[in-house]
């Protein structure tokens, strides 16, 4: 396949940045979308260029590292996976290809494609977790949680933090990644007991970093990679509630 | 306490009870207007009396104007904090598969206002002594300004774009109430629809046919 | 040999870690604060131990190269973690974790190490479960387990084919709680280039900003790598590709002995690799062979699709070598018979490099819907990369570089040979001997960083409470700074054509192909030379663009495969040296008649731990010789 790429790059955080043009030829339906940025890369530097930034680690779909806004969707245009399990099968010889760092005021480009995520550690930091000590724990069978619970909390803290819904999201609102979170520690008996100062903390973290405001879209849960779901929204909405 | 009245997600629930509390009012000025239909005027100006004079209705009134306000302020507020939240937009737009209309609530937002604004200079200014009129006989008042074709039209729009902006923000304010149900939830999402058809083509009907047929 | 303490308290295996626990010695808390511990890694081990030290009051300052502690690569752990909490009545016991453990490894880790991992395994498990994982449950609303290789209890407890992500993000949400008490600092994006030594104890690192490229000192009283594994010295694994074993090599070059470096862990069941710029290769894990039936076509060069493929045409090999396990024999033996049946021809695909994983007939027995729910996650993810429905015809699967047994050799404190330095998880060597058994990995990393290390470290750092701050100003910081800046210029200035990552991979494919599932003298000694030839290669035509005062990719990924280059040596050194087959390292020469792993215990039951003595000098060997008080060794049987 013969596509052309126009890739975002910005040499730091302060610099303009423009999108550049890239032709790329002989690339192969089986090969990732990665591995066809890994191949530009590799004839950037060859070339004695500065190969595009990007961030990457796991390339199965699950560290959350990676992030690229292409032809318009987090992750490019294929549902439900990450840009490193977007496979090139999925573009047409001929094809433009867009690629765009994901756009927040609290995900500043860092350079070319790399943006900050720090905000989201920062959110998790304010009342992420339930606080237990090690050691301090009861024996696992003595908390009994239904299977459906369980299930559903599991379904929420699948959440690989990267990112994709603030992208996604016409006000860049972090509601659903913060709300995937909320639901998993809501749904279990664990989580329970500090429950009110969790959502609080979360929520006013979320606020002051700077992220927008839910208008109940839906781009999230479409871009979603791991298909988490509105309804964590409306759950920590009903949590923030409760902890009036 | 400040940080909890005014973060983003009380915000977003005190302009979705604002939002509802300007829904149940709809269905009622529709009842109204259907008077308008009738060949006396009668009915419709006793009507529009008891509403301009009854004490519980004006409190009601009251209580409107500050949901109007809030709704708007809040819509206001929020919708300025998610422009900032984007300084730099995407050059290959927004693909994502979502509701259409969704995306433009402050756009079909600020049009109904200028709508409704347009409206208080004809109707309810008139009552309140700003603007000139007899505010005992709003039925000549509906029937002369449904008579301008360019009237007609402005309203007609304005009453489908109402319809898009009633569709998303009905489910929505459930959604941000935290009103999310694996059964109920597709029933509101079904009552929305019938609720942003039916309201908005009452008042359209009444409208056309005050222009065309009368 | 003096050299090599592994400070195995006396007494019978079962009461050594409590015993040792009584007795070790502890450092008030007024004085834990004033003490700082630097964690090099946000693994299950890293961050466990980070949040485990914090919560004891230490001054911990955590490190990762990643952008956030969340995505270390534990994080793509699939199948499970192991625990001996008995819940299914079927006969297990710590004991009994402890024995398959030890036989798994083929008799070459040390007895009470292991047996301590199977100890803390259930506090392991509750402490998950009480931050909030979440495992799967029964109905009953008790935590549901699932078998997995090499052992015939059910002891698995998972969250899908995501328990490494759960339990990752589970660590990571103690490790937070910590950061906002203010007892552990966090900085991302952040590699180790050097380790300091002042006095011979470890106090402190040299480590790069990788956004600013700005070289930074820390320093600490105490420093503890969780650094993970050296797969991806294969290029293509199941790692994360960024996964390096820099800050250990660093370490190992300062002092601490590096044991059993030839032991890695092949995994049997991995996505084969699909063109030739591909970057990694992805796991199924290991418990689809609950239910898939591994097999190839009897005839050679049998093209049909795997569907037109007759019931009496397949080949079966697992089922037909080893009727006792069947297919859920540990890996090592796994991924040996898939490579034999591929060389010998039977292999499927264009490249004849893959065999078939097949749930036609589990299908069939308990309805889709039961499969989808174990494995509909697997299934999906399989589709996304290939293309191929699972449900419809057969995965197609080929072993790949996965987990590495061997590490920093470390004693029974999980100490170096570095006073102060600690190496924990998959960076140390201690707990799997020669092979790992499945869902034994995350079982370790943890017990390691939350219930281990915090016990242990006291022991040294009581020592420790009159030695002041560490001051970046000393000398030893200075000088440690001095080498790294040099080194990262000297990257920069070969100024050749080709990349760090092509190097990389013709690497890989040498390691693969020499010192991969299989070994002989022949091919070892080949890959000495061919590795020799490369590195040569490597420091005259390298191609670094930029400088190393900002973000530079390829800058990072140049030091991690100049250490990969000096680490394959040693791996093929170790692999020679080890004249026998066990577990994972199988040297063709010693073998069965029937082809199977012939362990020699009376020359090799040691732990080889080898000593770095300088640049370009050769390493020395020291053994740690093996004590078998309360297991009689024996042939690994799966037959």
């Amino acid at each position: 396949m013969k596509l052309t790429l126009k890739i975002w790059r910005q040499k730091n955080p302060k610099a303009k940045g423009n999108f550049e043009t890239y032709i790329m030829d002989n690339v192969s339906p089986k090969m990732a979308f990665l591995e066809m940025l890994d191949a530009l890369n590799k004839r950037l530097v060859e070339e004695h260029k500065d190969p595009v930034a990007f961030d990457h680690d796991c390339r199965e779909g699950i560290c959350g590292s990676c992030g690229m806004y292409i032809n318009g969707h987090p992750h490019g245009p294929v549902p439900a996976i990450t840009t490193c399990s977007l496979s090139m099968r999925y573009f047409k010889d001929g094809d433009t290809i867009w690629v765009e760092p994901w756009r927040a005021k609290p995900f500043p480009v860092i350079k070319d494609l790399i943006v900050d995520r720090s905000a989201f550690d920062k959110i998790q930091i304010a009342g992420g977790f339930i606080s237990v000590n090690t050691g301090a724990a009861p024996e696992a069978n003595s908390i009994l949680i239904q299977k459906k619970k369980s299930d559903d909390a599991f379904d929420s803290a699948i959440c690989i933090g990267c990112g994709a819904c603030v992208a996604a999201c016409k006000n860049a609102s972090a509601m659903l990644f913060v709300s995937a979170k909320i639901s998993q520690f809501a749904l279990l008996p664990q989580g329970r007991v500090e429950a009110r100062e969790r959502v609080r903390a979360m929520v006013e973290k979320m606020d002051e970093l700077g992220f927008g405001n839910c208008s109940n879209t839906g781009a999230c849960e479409a871009e979603c990679p791991k298909e988490i779901k509105l309804v964590n929204i409306a759950r920590l909405n009903r949590e923030y509630y409760k902890a009036f | 306490m400040s940080k909890v009245l005014f973060s983003s997600i009380t915000k977003k629930f005190t302009m979705a009870l604002a939002g509802l509390f300007m829904l149940t009012f709809l269905p009622l000025h529709l009842f109204i207007n259907l008077m308008l239909l009738k060949s006396e005027p009668g009915p419709f100006n006793t009507a529009a009396h008891f509403m301009a004079t009854f004490p519980v209705i004006k409190i009601i009134e009251v209580v409107l104007f500050a949901a109007i306000l809030i709704h708007i302020s809040y819509g206001i507020w929020l919708q300025i904090r998610n422009w900032l939240s984007r300084p730099v937009g995407y050059v290959s737009g927004n693909k994502s598969d979502i509701s259409f209309f969704s995306k433009f609530m402050i756009w079909t937002g600020a049009i109904i206002l200028t709508f409704l604004i347009l409206h208080w200079f004809n109707f309810y200014f008139i009552k309140l002594g700003i603007v000139k009129g007899n505010p005992e006989d709003f039925y000549s008042v509906a029937h002369n300004l449904f008579k301008i074709p360019a009237y007609d039209i402005i309203y007609l729009s304005c009453f489908a774009l109402l319809g898009f902006h009633l569709f998303h923000a009905f489910y929505s304010a459930f959604q941000t109430l935290g009103l999310n149900h694996r059964i109920w939830s597709p029933v509101v999402k079904v009552i929305a629809f019938i609720y942003a058809v039916i309201i908005p083509a009452g008042f359209a009907f009444i409208s056309i046919t005050l222009w065309l047929f009368r | 040999m003096e050299k090599l303490i592994s400070k195995i308290p006396d007494g019978p295996l079962a009461t050594k870690w409590t015993k040792y626990k009584a007795s070790v010695k502890l450092v008030n808390p007024a004085n834990k604060k004033k003490l700082e511990i630097i964690v090099i890694g946000t693994g299950l081990s890293g961050a466990g131990a980070s949040s485990a030290l914090g919560e004891l009051g230490y001054s911990v300052k955590t490190f990762c190269y990643q952008d956030s502690p969340r995505r270390a690569h534990s994080v793509a752990a699939q199948g499970g973690i192991n625990a001996a909490k008995n819940y299914q009545n079927d006969g297990d016991s710590t004991y009994r974790l402890f024995y398959d453990m030890i036989k798994g490894g083929d008799f070459r880790a040390r007895e009470a190490n292991v047996y301590r991992a199977a100890e803390v395994s259930n506090q392991v498990i509750d402490h998950y479960t009480a931050l909030g994982v979440p495992f799967a449950r029964d109905y009953g609303g008790t935590l549901d387990t699932r078998s997995f290789g090499g052992v015939q209890v059910s002891r698995t407890f998972y969250s899908k084919g995501q328990t490494g992500q759960q339990c990752l993000l589970g660590v990571y949400s103690s490790l937070n709680r910590q950061i906002k008490k203010g007892n552990v600092t966090m900085y991302p994006r952040r590699e180790m280039l050097d380790l300091v030594l002042v006095d011979g104890k470890a106090r402190g690192i040299i480590a790069r900003n990788l956004l600013t490229g700005e070289i930074e000192r820390h320093a600490a009283h105490a420093v503890v790598l969780a650094t993970g594994g050296y797969g991806t010295i294969y290029f293509l694994s199941t790692l994360a590709v960024n996964s390096n074993a820099s800050a250990a090599w660093k370490a190992h070059k300062k002092g601490a002995f590096f044991a059993n470096p030839s032991f890695v862990q092949i995994h049997p069941t991995c996505v084969p690799q699909l063109n030739e710029f591909q970057s990694k290769l992805t796991l199924m894990s290991e418990s689809l062979r609950n239910d898939g039936r591994v097999w190839v076509p009897k005839t050679k060069g049998d093209s049909r699709p795997a569907n037109d493929i007759p019931e009496e045409e397949r080949d079966y090999f697992l089922e037909r070598r080893y009727p006792a396990f069947g297919n859920l024999v540990p890996r090592d033996v796994a991924s040996r018979a898939t490579k034999e049946r591929c060389d010998a021809g039977f292999g499927i695909g264009d490249t004849g490099l893959a065999v078939n994983l097949d749930f036609r007939d589990s299908i069939k027995k308990q309805g889709k819907k039961a499969i989808e729910n174990k494995y509909g996650n697997l299934f999906d993810m399989y589709k996304t990369i290939t293309g191929i429905d699972s449900y419809e015809e057969p995965m197609r699967i080929y072993p790949a570089g996965h987990y590495t047994m061997g590490g920093l050799w470390v004693d029974y404190e999980l100490m170096t040979t570095i006073p102060g330095l600690y190496a924990i998880g998959e960076s140390n060597f201690s707990d799997h001997g020669a092979n790992r058994l499945g869902a034994s990995s995350l079982m370790q990393a943890s017990g390691d960083g939350y219930f281990i290390l915090p016990n242990t470290i006291s022991n040294y750092l009581a020592d420790e409470i009159r030695v002041p701050k560490i001051s970046t100003n000393k000398p030893e910081f200075a000088e440690a700074e001095k080498t790294v800046i040099e080194r990262l210029n000297k990257f920069i200035s070969i100024k050749g054509r080709q990349t760090a990552a092509s190097f990389h991979k013709r690497l890989g494919k040498i390691m693969w192909d020499y010192c991969g599932m299989v070994r002989n003298e022949e091919g070892l000694k080949k890959a000495q030379v061919l590795i020799n030839v490369l590195r040569e290669e490597f420091w005259k035509d390298l191609n670094i663009p930029g400088e190393y005062t900002e973000l530079n990719q390829e800058l990072e990924k140049a030091g991690r495969v100049a250490d990969y280059f000096e680490l394959a040596e040693l791996l093929v050194t170790d692999a020679l040296d080890r004249n026998e087959s066990c577990g994972a390292h199988f040297r063709e020469e010693y073998q069965t008649p029937e082809g199977e792993a012939l362990r020699n215990d009376e020359k090799f039951a040691y732990v080889a731990a080898w000593e770095y003595t300088g640049e370009g000098k050769p390493h020395i060997l020291h053994k740690e010789e093996l004590k078998f008080e309360e297991v009689e060794m024996k042939v690994r049987s799966y037959k």
